[in-house]
């Protein structure tokens, strides 16, 4: 068994060193389709307008403000004694945002009293909002301290403290979306149109009447696709950490792992829908739709599934790339091992299992 | 023309029994029932949707059948399916090469798929590229070789495992006629060798090379026999050859004469197939009061093609089952 997959496997790699387009397409694109996403679909905010009311006039609530605008998140628009214009300003839409300091600022810091500051946003876009309150938090976490020359730990209302990735960068947080995203995307495409190849060119005729198994011929045409896209992923990785400074903070074999089971199920599913089309381009056009958008947008890569209605968070329990990216955020952001995303692992397993078995079965019937 | 029977006892390699496949309400095959010994090269005849691919594909066991029942190598096709694919060979109609692999790596994989490995793969490569004259070639792509080349690398690749029988769908589609005798000189050689050989096509040339012939039209099997007992059973008197100075234009005139069952140009003669010994005699007079009096006429041999026409004529005039 192991010699005659090995056989489809060899005849494949051959015919992928041959069709050097292809082979291209499969180790390029990702990279490609990496560093597009990676500087393009950012969630970072920039040149925040922010207005400021500041009550206080110290040495205090000064620093305050330098820290805002040191941050290089946030210019200032307006400086207001009073907080009463800031909803022309905000309705004009020229403040984005409102940092307001108490008259007792000073006051309640020296007599370390607890204390906030006030800070408003336009929630219109709410994802926006949520980043620059982000930014907001940090830098008065960050910059509290030396404010007074005290500790001013005990007197803030909230201390907030991000943990993992501490500027909130999106591109850290997205790069192992995106790299779900693509090795999803290009395993499903990969496979199914080898499948489907041997379909078209009338040679899955020839091949049934060999006593080559069903299954031998999968795993046979799957292994060689496996090999590539696994190149693609480390390479894609490398590039993350190179060109994003995305941190791998886990433990590279258990990054690998979960890899390989995460593309198994993809390649699986790749040659599922083989068994349905019987053309390249009908194969390339469901192969496209069934992983893009699942994994686009029911996996928690841009949406987070806790926000998404009840039915579509059941469907997405059904979206592989939404385990792995869970415990991609695990392995690379936390560093933890596997008890910690064991379930997460076992549900890949279950997609790849239950797959293989659907894919398998199929072939049997329909080719 | 047909070669001589091998002198081995007869025994029963394909054999089929009321076999019959329906897709949906169409019947592709229907009650088909025909036994095909050791050694023989069994020609299967019929135009394009006659059912002659359906049956084959039955007998491989990647079709099931609707009723009947089919055996080949002693298994039956229906339960059996896996042992039948060990032992036998088949090239489909259509190309069953990885046109974008070399000869020597599809001889390979083909080897791998029939379980084939380590020195018996090498020595069975050795002699599919010794028999389809590729030696030269092993290192060249096949998408790169002649039509007559790629034929004979297919056939090559599905007798590496030694099967006792070979399926051949329409094997020879586009090759050029030294390249197609080549070719059915290597099948001779394989059924001289006890290989029981399955072929189909709609080319009388190539139909006249076999040992017995099948007739199918319309899914049902019209007539199986040698070419000898099939051409003896055309009824005498019914054919002419006769010469003409003008035998495109005497063609002409005869194909609207009643009686005329077929009229056909072969060189600078014409064939002439009449429905009966009477009507023959008309055809001299018939020509001569159209202008056209034939210089020679004599009484001619039935072509294979005659006979089939006739054949598939006469079912379509007997009443259906």
């Amino acid at each position: 068994m192991i010699r005659r997959i090995l056989a489809v496997t060899v005849k494949e790699l051959l015919q992928l060193r041959r069709d050097w387009r292809t082979a291209l397409a499969l180790l390029g694109m990702p990279v490609l389709l990496l560093m597009i996403y990676g500087y393009a679909l950012s969630f970072d905010v920039q040149d925040i307008r922010l207005a400021v009311v500041d009550s206080s006039r110290s040495a205090a609530s000064r620093q305050l403000l330098q820290a805002f605008l040191q941050s290089g998140y946030f210019v200032q628009v307006a400086v207001l004694d009073d907080p009463r214009p800031l909803d022309a300003l905000f309705d004009s839409g020229r403040a984005q945002a409102a940092l307001v300091i108490p008259r007792d600022l000073a006051a309640d810091l020296a007599a370390r009293r607890p204390t906030g500051v006030q800070f408003v946003l336009d929630g219109s876009d709410s994802q926006t909002a949520n980043t620059i309150l982000g930014y907001a938090r940090q830098i008065v976490a960050t910059a509290g301290p030396p404010l007074a020359g005290l500790e001013l730990e005990p007197r803030v209302a909230a201390r907030p403290l991000v943990w993992y990735n501490p500027n909130l960068e999106s591109s850290i947080f997205l790069v192992p979306g995106l790299l779900a995203f693509i090795l999803m995307v290009s395993s499903v495409i990969a496979t199914a149109l080898a499948v489907v190849r041997e379909k078209e060119r009338g040679t899955m005729e020839s091949l049934r009447a060999t006593p080559l198994l069903a299954l031998e011929l999968l795993l046979g045409k799957t292994l060689p696709y496996l090999l590539v896209a696994s190149v693609a992923a480390a390479t894609s990785l490398a590039l993350a950490w190179a060109l994003f400074e995305v941190p791998v903070r886990g433990d590279i074999v258990w990054l690998a792992a979960v890899t390989v089971l995460f593309l198994a199920g993809g390649l699986g599913w790749g040659v599922f829908i083989s068994t349905l089309a019987d053309t390249q381009q009908v194969a390339f056009q469901l192969g496209l739709l069934s992983s893009m958008l699942p994994t686009l947008l029911l996996s928690g890569f841009i949406f987070p599934i806790s926000s998404m209605p009840p039915a579509l968070q059941a469907i997405s329990h059904i979206v592989p790339a939404r385990y792995y990216i869970a415990a991609l955020r695990e392995i690379v952001l936390k560093g933890v091992g596997p008890e910690v995303w064991w379930s997460e692992a076992l549900a890949l397993v279950a997609y790849g299992a239950v797959v293989l078995v659907l894919a398998t079965a199929r072939t049997v019937r329909s080719l | 023309m047909s070669a001589a029977r091998p002198a081995a006892a007869p025994e029963t390699v394909v054999s089929a029994r009321e076999l019959s496949r329906r897709f949906g309400d169409f019947v592709a095959v229907d009650r088909v029932s025909f036994e095909v010994e050791r050694g023989e090269i069994f020609g299967f005849l019929g135009s394009n949707g006659a059912g002659k691919t359906t049956t084959i594909r039955i007998l491989c066991g990647l079709l099931a059948p609707s009723s009947g029942t089919a055996s080949v190598a002693g298994f039956d096709v229906a339960t059996e399916a896996a042992r039948i694919k060990t032992r036998i060979g088949y090239m489909s109609q259509r190309f069953s090469l990885y046109a974008d692999l070399s000869v020597d790596e599809n001889l390979r994989f083909w080897g791998g798929a029939y379980r084939l490995w380590g020195a018996e793969l090498e020595s069975r490569r050795g002699w599919a590229l010794a028999a389809a004259g590729l030696e030269e070639l092993r290192s060249t792509l096949v998408r790169e070789l002649p039509g007559g080349y790629r034929q004979r690398l297919a056939l090559g690749c599905a007798l590496l495992h030694r099967p006792p029988v070979v399926f051949l769908d329409e094997p020879t589609g586009g090759v050029d006629p030294e390249a197609r005798r080549r070719f059915w000189d290597l099948i001779d050689e394989l059924a001289a060798g006890g290989t029981t050989v399955f072929v189909t096509t709609h080319s009388m040339d190539e139909a006249e090379r076999c040992h017995r012939v099948a007739l199918m039209h319309a899914g049902r099997l019209l007539a199986l026999d040698t070419i000898r007992a099939l051409k003896a059973a055309f009824p005498a008197g019914c054919v002419l050859d006769l010469a003409s100075p003008q035998p495109v234009a005497a063609m002409t005139l005869l194909e609207g004469t009643p009686g005329i069952e077929d009229v056909a140009l072969f060189g600078d003669r014409v064939h002439v197939v009449v429905d009966s010994p009477e009507r023959a005699a008309g055809v001299a007079a018939a020509l001569a009061s159209g202008g056209q009096p034939p210089t020679a006429i004599e009484p001619g041999a039935p072509s294979l093609e005659d006979v089939f026409i006739k054949v598939i004529r006469d079912a379509g005039a007997r009443p259906g089952p």
